[in-house]
């Protein structure tokens, strides 16, 4: 990064610039999603508009009029609630959103770290919300916080190991747990001799990916598994007592973290930034533009499912993580490491 | 397992679809509907037919008709009559903040001085404005259409204006 | 940890190895013993479909003991109704149940009109019919939109409000008002119908069968609202008659009656040819099927109704101020919530000394406290959704 510009600009300078883009990047990818998503394809799934007015075409103004909104309401907090703890538990939420943001790559030069562990890292950092999450349902001193915050816990960490082990296929067939090393791989792989579109891995690892669609969605309690934010039980579970900025927070760190997860999967098994054949400066460039289409797809494959389902209920929903996801993707595992080693 | 997964798959087709057609939105104030004819939208007044004959008042249940008359004497019609005793309309008022939209009012005025109108657009930032006075009430006459034609084996017909 | 013994030693017990199961689970259940919460589910909740406050007792996400609490929207409608005439009571009633509204109005008139011994000619009933229908129609297709938004779905909640406004404008249409026609006269209508409405109706009504063919793959066929539904919340059918739930929750339970058919003959229901719907299960899945199938039979009785429409007059020979004559009448009817009814007293006034009102969601809610017993807090949800009661009706 420091050669890019043929100017010697230092570490220090440039881990400043990153973190800069990192956390204007963040709310920006929530903004996007939640637009496109939430505000337009939702609408016109349930055959409306959707926002027409703030700011004149299709209403593009109105998620930032609403991020303007919470911020200037009023700070209520509940009286008996547990002051330190409401105010952090939004902030750890976030937290783990900016971090995962860290390993993702946007072009061969364009991460912040790329760790050799990446997918390892990614994972166990989003992990870190269920944390602010029982903090949030605890501290809210109210019995529906309450109901809500047990059921993250218990949803969120069932869906971990589904998560984790779909992406186990696609570590032993690549053979790097570093994110730019797997898209390496896509974009320089051949099926069957034939390279024009690289490897991407969703091919071999469609079970990898349905998994992980399936145990993304839990993670970022979206229906069909919004349990803990039931909005026609709980009115919004652990986030009820939440308000202005605060639930800013939330907000960004729910859409956020769609990306993060979005911009994973597409990394992970649909080749991320690389377009096969571009190398260099020239991906530095295309690749944003790519990724955020590859993103695009992957999360309106969520959304749609989001919009269309009803909700599991909590013992349904965890019979599905025990019973199917995490037998099935042990299978997955076995098939992979079966046939890397006779391939 | 088969009709599971063909349930959910219809499920998303259906949204799908819905996506891909128009919405039915009609972006109100730049687009409007237009109600039916009959539809109550506010009710208008015709002065001249009125006798202050206190039916509609009566007869609502909100009690949100206010009615004030006076007896004046009026000039007789042909030569050596009597001086004829006429009701002249002081205040009508209808308070729309109470006003339930049942429409007996109109129906029982047996003089046919009250019609209904769908306009619907006068809401007001006060609701001592929602009383709406004689003068305001005959403004809305303009706006009561045509009694429309009866469906087919129909006998009454619609009223008069 | 010493036990002491008695002298002799412990007795011989025989113990049932499944009871020593129970007796290690119970152990562990007081030692686990997390104590009841209780959980409000105020009268401001999105599940409860208005002012209804149940307080429950939770064992974690299990109801132990549930108390509905009503009269948050009392609005004093049988002692409004001794200080009305008719026509301003008709006007009232219509905010019992807001959803159907035109169906409430019926078994009143009805009862005025064997009071006064005065029949409303044939097309008025035939259009009274056809009246009642469409408010089923339109009060089903939000329960089947609704209930899909209480499990979860938000969608199929916009598509059930998106079809019903079709219906909303035809019922404008003929009576100049979308929830509240106050349409019924004691003799008959109090106008005929528009010009343009039959062919309208007809074209609503093809809406409407394809609406619930929309339904039925996004909702029924869902599997997920399967499992949310299916064996939630079953009413036996003795049990169910026993507290009174009447209409699509008792078919639902397999009992085959409805007041249409099989009560005193009320509109015109005799002369057309429609089917009963029952579900032999009893569940919520079972009541959301039942009122799918009845909003389609309710299309094609609109449809066999438009073709068969008599002409004539709408209104019987009534004089100008009614007085109904001394007496009493029960009438009830087959409302879409289920069984209402109106028991009038007329003292020969302009309007009536006393009126009772019977109002189906009353008793469909009677029944929570025993059927909200031992299911999970998002059960309670989907059995207040599927027992669809309005508040109004409740607590008139």
């Amino acid at each position: 990064m420091s050669s890019l510009l043929a100017v010697d600009i230092g570490w220090g300078t440039t881990t400043a610039i990153k973190t800069l883009v990192v956390l204007g990047v963040v709310p920006l990818t929530a903004l996007l999603l939640g637009y496109i998503f939430l505000l337009k394809m939702m609408s016109h799934m349930q055959s409306r508009l959707g926002p027409m007015d703030p700011g004149g075409f299709h209403g593009w103004y109105q998620l930032i009029g609403d991020g303007i909104k919470f911020l200037q309401k009023e700070d209520i907090m509940p009286a008996e609630a547990d002051r330190k703890v409401f105010a952090l538990a939004p902030a750890i939420v976030v937290m783990s959103t900016f971090l995962v943001f860290v390993v993702i790559p946007a072009g061969p030069r364009m991460v912040v770290r790329d760790l050799d562990v990446g997918v390892f890292y990614a994972l166990a950092v989003s992990s870190l919300s269920v944390i602010g999450v029982l903090m949030a349902g605890w501290a809210s001193s109210n019995k529906y916080a309450l109901i809500g915050a047990l059921r993250a816990a218990a949803q969120l960490i069932a869906y971990e190991l589904p998560l984790v082990l779909a992406v186990v296929g696609v570590v032993i067939q690549t053979g790097t747990m570093s994110l730019q090393g797997i898209v390496g791989f896509q974009q320089d792989g051949a099926i069957f001799g034939f390279s024009g579109i690289g490897l991407p891995l969703i091919l071999t690892q469609f079970v990898g990916f349905a998994i992980f669609m399936v145990a993304a969605q839990a993670e970022l309690t979206q229906p069909p598994f919004d349990m803990p934010v039931a909005e026609s039980e709980l009115v919004s579970g652990y986030m009820v007592e939440y308000t202005g900025f605060r639930f800013l927070f939330f907000f960004i760190g729910e859409f956020g973290t769609a990306f993060a997860f979005s911009a994973l999967a597409a990394t992970l098994f649909l080749g991320g930034w690389s377009v096969p054949g571009v190398h260099g400066t020239a991906a530095d460039v295309l690749g944003p533009a790519v990724l955020v289409v590859k993103v695009l797809f992957v999360a309106f494959l969520m959304f749609w499912a989001r919009f269309t389902y009803p909700r599991f209920r909590e013992d349904q929903l965890q019979a599905l993580a025990w019973k199917w996801l995490i037998p099935i993707a042990l299978a997955n595992i076995l098939v992979t490491g079966v046939l890397k080693v006779a391939f | 397992m088969k009709r599971e997964i063909k349930g959910m798959l219809t499920g998303l087709g259906i949204t799908f679809r819905t996506m891909t057609r128009p919405a039915v939105t009609v972006q109100y104030p730049h687009e409007r509907e237009h109600p039916a004819p009959r539809a109550r939208g506010v009710i208008a007044l015709k002065e001249e037919n009125c006798t202050v004959c206190m039916l509609c008042a009566r007869s609502c249940p909100d009690w949100c008709i206010y009615i004030e008359g006076h007896k004046e004497q009026r000039p007789p019609r042909r030569e050596g009559g009597k001086p004829r005793n006429v009701s002249v309309l002081d205040r009508f008022d209808i308070d729309y903040a109470l006003c339930m939209y049942c429409g007996i009012c109109v129906e029982v005025c047996p003089f046919d001085a009250l019609f209904w109108s769908p306009e619907y657009e006068y809401s007001e930032p006060r609701i001592a404005d929602l009383l709406h006075d004689k003068d305001r009430l005959g403004e809305w006459m303009a706006t009561v259409p045509e009694p429309e034609p009866l469906e087919l084996g129909a006998e009454s017909k619609g009223k008069k204006k | 940890m010493t036990t002491t013994q008695p002298p002799g030693g412990l007795p011989e017990v025989e113990i049932d190895p499944a009871a020593l199961r129970q007796l290690a689970d119970a152990r562990m259940n007081i030692e686990l013993d997390t104590g009841d919460m209780i959980l409000n589910l105020g009268p401001q909740h999105p599940a409860t479909h208005g002012t209804l406050r149940l307080v429950v007792r939770l064992d974690g996400e299990r109801v132990i003991a549930a108390d509905p609490i009503i009269g948050y929207m009392h609005r004093g409608y049988e002692k409004l109704a001794e200080y009305r005439t008719y026509p301003q009571i008709t006007t009232l009633i219509n905010r019992i149940d807001w959803l159907s509204s035109f169906a409430n109005e019926v078994p009143f008139i009805h009862a005025a009109e064997r009071l006064m011994e005065v029949e409303a000619p044939p097309r008025a009933e035939y259009i009274r019919t056809i009246l009642t229908e469409l408010s089923r129609i339109a009060t089903f297709l939000l329960f089947l939109g609704e209930m899909g938004l209480q499990v979860g779905a938000i969608t199929p909640a916009f598509y059930g409000f998106r079809d019903r406004e079709y219906v909303l404008n035809l019922i404008e249409a003929a009576t100049g008002g979308r929830f509240h026609p106050n349409f019924n006269r004691i003799g008959g209508l109090k106008d005929d119908l528009p010009w343009g409405f039959i062919a309208e109706c007809r074209s609503v009504m093809a809406k409407v069968m394809k609406s619930c063919d929309e339904f039925e793959d996004l909702v029924v066929g869902n599997p997920i609202f399967q499992q949310r539904t299916r064996s939630i919340g079953i009413i036996p059918a003795a049990l169910g008659a026993s507290y009174g739930v009447s209409g699509s929750n008792l078919r639902a339970s397999g009992v085959d009656w409805d007041l249409r058919r099989d009560g005193p003959p009320y509109l015109v229901y005799g002369d057309l040819d429609w089917k009963v719907w029952t579900h032999p299960d009893g569940d919520s899945f079972s009541r959301y099927w039942v009122r799918l199938q009845e909003t389609r039979e309710s299309a094609r009785m609109i449809l066999q109704m438009l073709d068969a429409l008599p002409t004539g007059p709408v209104m019987a020979k009534v004089p100008r101020i009614i007085k109904v004559p001394e007496g009493e009448a029960f009438v009830n009817t087959e409302n879409p919530l289920g069984e209402m009814a109106y028991y009038v007293v007329s003292k020969g006034a302009t309007g009536p000394f006393r009126v009772k009102i019977r109002s189906a969601s009353f008793s469909n809610v009677s029944i929570l406290p025993w059927l909200l017993r031992g299911c999970y807090v998002p059960d309670v949800v989907t059995i207040l959704a599927s027992l669809y009661f309005i508040l109004g009706d409740i607590d008139r």
